[in-house]
C-alpha cells in the first residue's frame, strides 16, 4: 500500500492533497489553508504550520521568503455565550 | 504577468471571479484579474455567507433566485471537485411589530408571484421547525426552504479554477495604484507590479470599489462599513434554518459542519475600512442570541472577525459603466449581500460588458439613479 504523509492532524490532509492544489494553479498558502482547513483545526497550526509552508515551497520551487506567510493567530476565544453575555466590559 | 489585456478585473472575491469566469466562458481571450491580497481575502472571506430570496423587491428577489439556482448546480456547471457545501435549511424571519407582519405578508405576495415559494407561518407552525427557540414578542414567521448557506471559499475558488482553465490569468498580491485614463478612455491599469494596457476595467473592488473610482476621478455613491461576526465551536446539528430578524437586527445560522456564525448591524455605523473585532460586538450578540435561541447559551465562541460592508444610498448594488470614462465598469455596493447575488453578478456583468441584452434587466441599478432620484428602497435589510 502506498504510504501517505500527513501534514495536518486535525483535519487528516496529506502531503500528495497539498501538491495536487498546487498542480491545479493554488500556490498561495492562505488560499490552500482555506481549501483544506489545513492549520485550521483545533491545533491552530501550531504542529501543521511549518510543515505546510515546507510542502508548499518545494513544491513550488519557490523560497520560503518568497511565500506569503500567515500571520500565526493564536486560538482566540473560547467562551461560553452565557459568560459573555453576562460578561464584564474590563474582560477582554 | 500579461502587459496587455482585453480587460482588467480588479478585486478576486466572488463578483470579479464569477465575472471573469462568465467573460471567459463567453469566449473573451486576455482577462486579467488583480487582487491585493489573496483569492477571497475581501468581503467574501469574512461574510456569513448567507443566500435568501425572501426579498421585498422584485429586482431582489430575481437576482436572488437566479443566483439560487445557480449555486444548487455550481459544483457541475463549473466542474468543481469538491463540495461548495450548499445547503438548503431555510431562512426563518421574525416579525416582531404590526408592520413587520404586514411588510412580509406584502413580501410573501410578490415572492410567490415570481415562484419563490415562501409563506408567513405561524408561532405553533416556526415551534415545529425550530422547537427550542423562544418566541417571545414575535407576532409571526416568514419562511423559504430554498434559502440557504453555501462554503464562501469553495464557491469563489469553483469560479477561480474553471476561470484559469479557461485562461484567465489571476494576480495575487498584487495592488492596482492607478488607472490611466486619456481623451475620456481607459488606457491602462497600474499596479505594483507593472503596468498592463487595457481598455476596459471592471472595478470588482468590494470595500476599495470607491478608491478605484477616484483613480479615474470618480466619486462613487459608496459608503463602507465595518461589520462584525463570530463563531461557536461546532456541537451536533440542532438548528436548521437561519434565524434573522430586521428589527430586531440579528443573524444566526447553524453551519453543515456543527458550528453557529451570527452577527447583527451596528447602528448608525460610521464610514470606515477598519476590520478591527470589538468586544462590545461579541457581548451583544451573544445577549441577543441566547435572547432568541436559548440553547446557544452552553455554546462556546471560538473566533470572531469583521469584514466590510459596501453600502450604497439604497442598499442595492451598482451594476453598469460609469458616464464619461469609457471602458470602465462596475460591479459594487452589494450592500452586505453581495455573496449571495456573486452567481448571477457574473453571468449579468458578463453580458452587459459583451454588448448583450442581460437576462434580467440590470439598467435601473446603474450608477445613474442616484441623481435621477430613482432609488429602489428594499424594505427587508440587516
Ligand atoms: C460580516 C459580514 C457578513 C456578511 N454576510 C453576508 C451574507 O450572509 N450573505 C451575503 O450575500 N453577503 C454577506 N456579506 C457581504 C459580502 O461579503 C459581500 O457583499 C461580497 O463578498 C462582495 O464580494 P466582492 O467580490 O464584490 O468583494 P470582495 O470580496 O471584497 O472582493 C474585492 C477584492 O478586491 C481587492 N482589492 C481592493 N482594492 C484593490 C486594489 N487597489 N488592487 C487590487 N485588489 C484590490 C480586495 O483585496 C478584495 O479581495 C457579508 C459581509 C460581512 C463583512
Amino acid at each position: 500500500m502506498e504510504e501517505k504523509t500527513v501534514v495536518c492532524r486535525c483535519e487528516d490532509i496529506t502531503v500528495e492533497e497539498i501538491e495536487e492544489l498546487i498542480d491545479l494553479g493554488y500556490d498561495e498558502i492562505e488560499e490552500i489553508k482555506r481549501i483544506t482547513r489545513c492549520s485550521m483545526g483545533p491545533c491552530q497550526g501550531r504542529t501543521c504550520r511549518n510543515l505546510l509552508i515546507q510542502v508548499v515551497a518545494s513544491k513550488t520551487g519557490k523560497k520560503i521568503d518568497e511565500l506569503h506567510i500567515p500571520t500565526y493567530r493564536p486560538p482566540a476565544k473560547n467562551i461560553k455565550m452565557t459568560a459573555l453575555a453576562g460578561g464584564d466590559e474590563d474582560e477582554k | 504577468m500579461k502587459s496587455s489585456a482585453e480587460i482588467v478585473i480588479i478585486g478576486a472575491g466572488i463578483s470579479g471571479l464569477a465575472t471573469a469566469y462568465n467573460l471567459a466562458v463567453r469566449g473573451m481571450k486576455d482577462i486579467v484579474v488583480i487582487e491585493k491580497g489573496y483569492i477571497t481575502s475581501g468581503s467574501t472571506g469574512r461574510c456569513g455567507a448567507g443566500v435568501r430570496q425572501q426579498w421585498g423587491t422584485e429586482m431582489n428577489c430575481r437576482l436572488s433566485k437566479a443566483s439560487c439556482e445557480i449555486l444548487e448546480n455550481l459544483e457541475e456547471i463549473l466542474d468543481y471537485k469538491r463540495s461548495i457545501e450548499f445547503k438548503q435549511g431555510g431562512y426563518l424571519l421574525f416579525a416582531t411589530t404590526e408592520k413587520e407582519v404586514e411588510q412580509f405578508e406584502k413580501n410573501v405576495t410578490l415572492q410567490n408571484s415570481l415562484g419563490i415559494n415562501s409563506s408567513m407561518l405561524s408561532i405553533d407552525e416556526a415551534l415545529e421547525i425550530v422547537p427550542d427557540m423562544n418566541t417571545e414578542g414575535v407576532m409571526a414567521f416568514a419562511f423559504h426552504q430554498k434559502d440557504g448557506h453555501a462554503n464562501p471559499f469553495h464557491t469563489t475558488f469553483a469560479y477561480a479554477e474553471a476561470a484559469r482553465r479557461l485562461g484567465v490569468e489571476i494576480n495575487t498580491y498584487t495592488t492596482v495604484t492607478g488607472i490611466k485614463v486619456e481623451n475620456g478612455r481607459i488606457e491602462s491599469v497600474i499596479t505594483d507590479k507593472g503596468e498592463i494596457k487595457t481598455h476596459r476595467i471592471l472595478n470588482a473592488a468590494g470595500g476599495f470599489a470607491k478608491d478605484i473610482g477616484r483613480m479615474v476621478g470618480v466619486e462613487l455613491p459608496l459608503k463602507p462599513e465595518r461589520h462584525e461576526i463570530l463563531v461557536t465551536e461546532p456541537v451536533e446539528p440542532i438548528l436548521g434554518p437561519m434565524l434573522m430578524s430586521f428589527s430586531w437586527n440579528f443573524y444566526i445560522q447553524q453551519e453543515p459542519n456543527g458550528t453557529f456564525i451570527m452577527g447583527y448591524g451596528e447602528p448608525n455605523n460610521p464610514e470606515s475600512q477598519k476590520i478591527d473585532s470589538s468586544w462590545h460586538f461579541a457581548q451583544e450578540m451573544a445577549r441577543k442570541a441566547i435572547g432568541v435561541y436559548p440553547p446557544l447559551s452552553r455554546v462556546r465562541v471560538v473566533r470572531q472577525w469583521a469584514g466590510l460592508y459596501m453600502m450604497t444610498p439604497d442598499s442595492q448594488p451598482i451594476y453598469g459603466s460609469i458616464p464619461g470614462v469609457d471602458g470602465f465598469y462596475i460591479a459594487a455596493g452589494f450592500s452586505g449581500h453581495g455573496f449571495m447575488f456573486g452567481p448571477i453578478t457574473g453571468v449579468l456583468m458578463a453580458e452587459y460588458i459583451l454588448g448583450e441584452e442581460p437576462e434580467i434587466p440590470i439598467n435601473m441599478l446603474d450608477v445613474g439613479r442616484f441623481e435621477r432620484g430613482e432609488l429602489i428602497y428594499e424594505p427587508s435589510v440587516v
